[in-house]
């Protein structure tokens, strides 16, 4: 599988993603210049965490602007497999690729440690490897991530099954409906605020990122 | 402006110094100016909304 990571000014885990894509997953990884219009030879791609643009104006706002960025959206109206991971998730909001948008926590700090999520969604293509209702342990580090959609938009992505994560018995950071992840009405674009590339060797203290990877390359 | 009733917790924040400093605020909400200087009057609102805004969660107006 050709699996694209995103490249943004400010981007921090890229080289992370990659090393995970290269190194763990043994797949063909690409690093993508924010400026690049040429994803076709592309099966996967991922919009890692950090903070583009130092998150001026919104977090995701100005990356998604980019031409990167609205490549991307052509991208993933073909059914090729687009993930957001935190900043990466802000900015599929800000693209409109995804329902609802990241606001500040309500705590109003940053917020680094590992969540237990519940996989509410098994049939994208990031959770299809991972048994219904399963908790997975991942990490979050975000100061912007408190899901928010209005009313009417939150009953649709309930409805159509669109959560793909939950924290489990928990609300970190004042999610609507403790949603921690979402995806597209068809499943082949997921966004989500905790980081699986952190947590996905042993000797970085645990596999659960794995599961979402391996779903990938299912 | 983060649209009304969407919780501010900068605007909370300086809310609560406000408080404790003796003045008596019921409510604070943080925004942003955007400065823009250019030559042409048309098609404001579409580069707010489309460029500047997110209307999901924000409110603007025009100076």
């Amino acid at each position: 599988m050709k699996i694209g990571i995103c490249v943004f000014p400010g981007s921090n885990c890229d080289y992370d993603t990659y090393y995970i894509v290269k190194d763990i997953l043994q797949e063909d990884a690409e690093l993508l210049d924010y400026t690049t219009r040429n994803l076709e030879h592309l099966d996967a791609v991922i919009l890692p965490g950090g903070f583009s643009f130092g998150d001026y104006l919104r977090p995701g706002a100005l990356a998604s602007k980019t031409p990167l960025g609205e490549t991307i959206m052509n991208f993933a109206s073909k059914g090729r497999y687009v993930l957001g991971i935190c900043n990466g998730f802000q900015i599929l909001t800000e693209l409109g690729l995804l329902p609802g948008a990241l606001l500040p926590n309500d705590n109003d700090k940053f917020i680094c440690r590992r969540v237990n999520l519940v996989v509410e969604n098994v049939f994208t293509a990031f959770t299809k490897k991972i048994e219904e209702k399963e908790v997975i342990t991942l990490p979050i580090a975000h100061h912007d991530g408190r899901f928010y959609a209005p009313q009417d938009m939150l009953e649709d992505i309930e409805q159509n099954s669109q959560v793909v994560l939950r924290y489990h018995e928990e609300n970190p950071n004042g999610s609507l409906n403790r949603i921690a992840g979402v995806c597209n009405k068809s499943g082949n674009v997921v966004g989500m605020m905790p980081h699986p590339e952190r947590i996905s060797e042993d000797i970085l203290g645990g596999l659960d990122g794995l599961k979402i990877w391996h779903s990938l390359i299912a | 402006m983060p649209k009304e009733g969407i919780l501010d917790p900068q605007g909370r924040a300086v809310k609560d110094i406000l408080n404790e400093a003796g003045f008596d605020v019921k409510n604070v909400r943080i925004g942003k100016v955007v400065e823009v200087e250019a030559d042409f009057l048309d098609n404001l609102n579409t580069m707010v909304e489309n460029y500047i805004i997110n209307p999901l969660i924000e409110d603007y107006e025009i100076l």
